[in-house]
């Protein structure tokens, strides 16, 4: 048997953007994991009989449950626990039918002084009793959850050839006593498991759709710390923030262009709301909608040459894309892509540009749908009644969204094909619009 | 506590509506045109007692600025008697038609700012949760552009208008019910400048 590990540098990012806040988000499963691929990750062992914050295991097999693609084998059915894999009976998981074993162990690493370990990990197929891939990696207390995440990430690609996208961030926005003079609410970006939350903003006034820029770098968002909707962009690592829109009327839903160049808005300054494109350093401004209806919610078409939005025109909210040119401008008239319902908003592009997922409101529920452009056809996701905000993950196999338990705004999650859906839940306040980051590091060796 | 004056204010409205049929109920049977000649005379009645109390507030020397002005306009916006307390407006869902009734006190509203040059009003909208959070500050805005227009073409200057849209960031009532949302799906008239 051959043992690589090769050694993984990691590049931390910086976090030193966030003031600390305690994770308030856990997570539960409310879909079904039949029938995916079998997979068992045996807890790692810990560094000298110590007990480690964090249980990679643990995270590792969320993170892989939480895309409905796989059928994790819950611990207490396990009965070996094997660390390494020179330690693996190979019999015994084949007769589990569990054809992946994940094993790994946590070392002190001298090299990094004390509260340094070294985590190892390996994965096995169990019927060719062979070693798939292997990796060590360095981390602190701190970084624990990140490795795990990249752990995830490796066995991902690993077993199902496309990237993970598990070591990537959300950010949400959070209220509290909205109807008293109380309120409060906050912008948070937190790992895509939903813990290791950090507060960006606090503020009195409501703020509304953060939308990450392509290189994860900047949020963008509204607030209303002015008396009304402005858009503000705002950098992750320094804190700094400018005001990018303050048009009068709404400035609202700013999207960040594929190149980075550009925010799509919906502003109502010139009577009523309609779409823009705001060219970031020129600052100059291209109406791209001319309708008395209600225009909004644009989106990018990955390639950035079309946007697709939300309007009334035909008489209820349906989606529409157009054409949007090198400088912004409008090209052509709207095409309506939505046609099943009364009600089709807030749309989304798949990174790969095939599916939308957008809001279905029908019968008093407002659900996540995905649509296949190609074959125009449409799928409920969800079963509950107060969905909002898609956001596609950057490798596009899920969306998390928001939606109403037990009359509070939670986030949850959902593999596009709908077979699992994950709640995030929260402990306080209500958790609303979130949005999946863009991937965070340059694909690596292994993901 | 909001959510405890919006029903207050509602609760006065009633009185109040039931309170007008009760003095304006006549034996005679009445015919359409009838009740609209004295619905527009009442309605001149109202504009002359605005004026009057205008220059009762003028010659009381509460001059514009003064605190006693600012109690004297306090007193006409909470007047339970009169239309100029009702200052919330209800609209059904995804939708920004105003009632007839509505309109009337709204009219009373623009005819308030058009006799008060210096009285600022901030129209806000608001939508309930339903459907997604842009649209609906689209929606909240649409409102209160419906609101704006009546109290314009009613006699109110630009520059006395001032609008605002919270979508459905900013309810009053919690509750994942129609009670709850109704009251949600309004438009307030915030008055300053007093």
């Amino acid at each position: 048997m051959n043992l690589k590990l090769p050694l993984l540098t990691l590049i931390l990012l910086a976090l030193s953007w966030f003031t600390p806040a305690s994770a308030r988000l856990n997570i539960e499963i409310t879909g079904g994991l039949e029938g995916g691929i079998p997979i068992a990750i045996v807890p790692f062992a810990p560094p000298d009989g110590a007990a480690l914050p964090e249980d990679i295991a643990a995270i590792v097999t969320a993170d892989l449950g939480r895309t409905g693609l796989f059928s994790t084998m819950p611990r207490d059915k396990m009965t070996q626990f094997p660390n390494n894999g020179k330690d693996i009976d190979f019999t015994h998981w084949r007769a589990q039918a569990m054809d992946n074993i994940v094993v790994g162990r946590i070392l002190p690493d001298a090299r990094q002084g004390a509260g340094g370990y070294q985590i190892e990990f390996q994965l096995f197929d169990s019927s060719r009793r062979s070693q798939l891939s292997g990796f060590s990696f360095q981390a602190n207390n701190n970084t624990l959850r990140l490795v795990a995440h990249q752990i995830s990430d490796i066995i991902y690609k690993q077993l199902t050839g496309v990237r993970g996208s598990f070591n990537t961030h959300i950010s949400y926005i959070m209220a509290e006593d909205v109807i008293t003079d109380k309120r409060l609410y906050r912008l948070a970006v937190a790992d895509s498991d939903g813990f290791n939350e950090k507060i960006v903003l606090t503020s009195k006034h409501p703020l509304m759709s953060p939308a990450w820029s392509p290189n994860g770098k900047q949020l963008a968002y509204v607030s209303f710390e002015e008396g009304r909707s402005m858009i503000y962009l705002q950098e992750l690592a320094t804190g700094k923030r400018q005001l990018i829109a303050s048009y009068p009327g709404i400035n609202s839903a700013p999207r960040w262009s594929p190149d980075s160049k550009r925010l799509a808005m919906a502003l109502s300054r010139d009577g009523n709301s309609e779409i823009y494109t705001l060219t970031l350093d020129s600052k100059k401004l291209e109406r791209v909608t001319n309708s008395y209806a209600i225009d909004t919610e644009p989106d990018w078409h990955p390639s950035g040459k079309s946007l697709l939005f939300t309007s009334d025109r035909g008489g209820g909210p349906q989606i529409y894309t157009i054409g949007i040119d090198a400088n912004g401008a409008a090209i052509g008239q709207p095409q309506r892509i939505t046609f099943e319902g009364k009600y089709n908003a807030r749309g989304t592009f798949s990174p790969d540009g095939n599916l939308i997922a957008f809001i279905h409101g029908r019968d008093n529920s407002y659900r996540v749908a995905v649509q296949d452009l190609q074959r125009g056809t449409m799928r409920i996701l969800t079963k509950s009644y107060l969905d909002e905000s898609p956001s596609f993950s950057a490798n596009g196999i899920m969306l998390i969204y928001a939606t109403e338990h037990n009359h509070r705004g939670v986030l949850s999650s959902v593999s596009v094909d709908g077979r699992a859906s994950t709640r995030l839940n929260v402990t306080r306040g209500d958790v609303r619009e979130p949005a999946w980051s863009p991937y965070l590091l340059p694909e690596s060796q292994g993901n | 506590m909001k959510y405890l004056k919006t029903l207050v204010l509602i609760t006065l409205f009633a009185s109040f509506a039931t309170g007008m049929v009760g003095c304006s109920s006549d034996p005679e049977v009445r015919d359409d045109e009838q009740a609209q000649m004295e619905a527009e005379a009442a309605a001149r009645a109202e504009a002359e007692r605005l004026a009057r109390e205008r220059q009762q507030a003028m010659s009381d020397a509460a001059t514009v600025g003064s605190a006693a002005y600012a109690k004297k306009i306090e007193a006409m916006l909470s007047d339970p008697s009169s239309p100029l307390s009702n200052h919330v407006f209800y609209f059904p869902y995804d939708s920004a038609e105003v009632s007839s009734g509505d309109r009337e006190i709204i009219g009373a509203h623009a005819e308030f700012l058009a006799s008060h040059p210096e009285i600022m009003v901030t129209v806000e909208g608001h939508a309930d949760e339903r459907g997604t959070r842009e649209y609906n500050l689209a929606l909240g805005e649409r409102r209160a552009m419906a609101v704006e227009m009546l109290l314009k073409v009613q006699g109110a200057a630009d520059k006395q208008l001032q609008m605002v849209s919270f979508g459905e960031e900013r309810p009053v009532a919690l509750g994942n019910d129609e009670q709850a949302w109704s009251l949600n799906r309004r438009v307030e008239l915030i008055y300053s400048g007093y």
